[in-house]
């Protein structure tokens, strides 16, 4: 397929409905849809301004620390878990409970048992993403390979080297798939909390402009949120290419074969 | 071997008793305020005692119209736009780079709309159940969709089969296990918002109750509410489970491949 034809396949659309968008738009009667080009600079007048250090920097910080936390705990404790036999059927149905729990209500909990401030919302974004890592990981390191486990055995690999060389890559593909996951819970954990009982960040001043009526404002932080939905699911894209190259690799030679 | 299967369940209703019985202690002693973490005897008898309140099933009864309307409606429209999509080559290479766009969105982003189109009504519940599990489960239908054996495509045009036919013979039946694996993901996501709906902007059903209860200092009957939510999860997974099982019961090979 040639360069052009590709490029027309990508943007046609979204230009059409770009389009469709501005001609629907034209008269400027509708209160509740702005014009394509008064979106684009109240976006810009909105969050190149002030806003992006008071409200944009602290919910991106939030969210990534929630993240980074929640990738590490949830991969830890699921090594842990999926490796010790007896701590697994302790915990399975306790854990499938708490995975089925809808995380938005465990904001008014936590709300109620840390106050309202940066550590709760933090802690709502992990308590909610958590769960597709934490079981991911503990599947992906149950299913290592009966073969591979009993030769690395024999070799005499243990504790670190046997985790870091055997289980943890055995266990990638699995484990990505529940970070992926877990990002998109954790953007909307983030908007949530926000939304709850705060006095800044995206959350709170999208729901503020709703509030006020300021509709083209209100819009323009709607496509904040898209666009870091977009961007977090380009990043894991990103991520999970690079680290399991090898995988994708391996998955392509065996459809071939 | 056998007495591994017997210690299994046993010993995950040891790990609840253990999760009981350290929430108790913990409350008890008072590590935590017990104004905000009741202890847990004290919740489950609120618990019980909801189970004969009508006022409790009424909630869950609002929750769960809206969740049912909004999937089967997300459901409906992903089957048939994913089948139209798919079907073409054309279609689905137009409108690859719209979904990749559109389905990172996150459905929260919404609500303000929702709350300045719907106000308090179950629309804006609708509106947001649907935007999140349509995405689910059309996903799943394009790529059951481009699964589809061209082999067995082509076998069946040169026996004349016409296009309903085929989609029902030959598409459908690829489709359909990707169908319920995409039915599965989208009734986990559509309670989340539902629930999340109703906390934040619907004055009815069991989010509702909770933010109630949270801010009348009703706690004991909060964590009661919460404890519902997850039950109601854990019950549509079991059910999500069993309808897959006995659907695909045909289609074991490729029922081990999606769940795995």
């Amino acid at each position: 397929m040639s360069l052009l034809k590709r490029a027309g396949y990508f943007f046609g659309l979204p230009v059409l409905l770009i389009i469709m968008w501005w001609a629907l738009t034209l008269g400027g009667t509708n209160f509740f849809v702005p014009t394509p080009e008064a979106l684009a600079k109240t976006f810009w007048e909105v969050w190149a301004g002030e806003r992006f250090v008071t409200d944009f920097l602290p919910s991106i910080m939030r969210l990534f620390v929630g993240l980074v936390a929640t990738i590490v705990l949830g991969i830890g404790l699921g090594i842990l878990i999926g490796s010790i036999r007896w701590l697994r059927s302790l915990t399975e149905p306790i854990l499938e409970f708490f995975r089925a729990i809808p995380p938005p209500v465990l904001v008014p909990l936590f709300m109620l048992l840390i106050g309202i401030n940066d550590q709760m919302k933090i802690l709502v974004i992990i308590s909610g993403a958590i769960w597709p890592v934490l079981l991911n990981t503990v599947e992906g390191v149950r299913a290592v390979d009966e073969v591979l486990n009993d030769t690395s055995r024999t070799y005499g690999i243990h504790g670190f080297s046997r985790l870091r060389y055997l289980v943890l890559p055995a266990a990638s593909p699995q484990i990505m798939a529940g970070v992926r996951q877990s990002l998109s819970i954790g953007l909307i954990l983030m908007v949530i909390s926000e939304m709850f009982g705060s006095s800044s960040g995206l959350g709170f001043t999208i729901v503020l402009f709703q509030r006020t009526f300021a509709i083209p404002e209100m819009w323009s932080g709607i496509a904040v949120l898209g666009l870091i939905g977009i961007a977090l699911s380009l990043i894991s894209k990103g991520i999970e290419r690079k680290v399991l190259r090898w995988y994708h690799g391996l998955k392509e030679v065996q459809r071939d074969s | 071997m056998r007495n591994q299967r017997v210690a299994g369940p046993a010993l995950g209703l040891a790990g609840i008793l253990l999760f009981l019985l350290v929430w108790e202690v913990v409350a008890r002693a008072g590590i935590v305020d017990q104004r905000f973490l009741p202890p847990a005897s004290e919740v489950l008898v609120t618990f019980f005692g909801n189970l004969i309140e009508p006022g409790f099933y009424q909630a869950v009864g609002e929750t769960m119209l809206a969740w049912a309307i909004g999937l089967a409606i997300s459901t409906v429209a992903a089957v048939v736009i994913g089948l139209i999509i798919g079907s073409s080559s054309f279609l689905s290479k137009a409108t690859y780079s719209t979904i990749e766009f559109l389905r990172p969105i996150p459905s929260v982003a919404l609500i303000p709309l929702a709350v300045l189109l719907f106000g308090v009504r179950i629309e804006s519940s609708l509106m947001l159940i649907i935007y999140a599990s349509f995405w689910q489960v059309l996903l799943q239908v394009l790529y059951g969709v481009a699964d589809v054996d061209p082999v067995a495509e082509n076998t069946a045009k040169s026996y004349g089969l016409g296009p309903l036919a085929r989609a029902r013979y030959v598409i459908w039946p690829t489709v359909l296990p990707y169908l319920m694996t995409g039915l599965r993901l989208a009734s986990a996501v559509a309670l989340i918002l539902a629930i999340t709906a109703e906390l934040i902007i619907v004055s009815r059903g069991l989010g509702y109750q909770i933010a109630l209860s949270q801010s009348g200092g009703a706690i004991s009957e909060m964590y009661a509410l919460v404890l519902a939510t997850g039950l109601i999860g854990v019950i549509i997974n079991l059910a999500m489970r069993f309808i897959e099982r006995k659907t695909l019961s045909w289609h074991s090979s490729i029922r081990s491949e999606v769940v795995a």
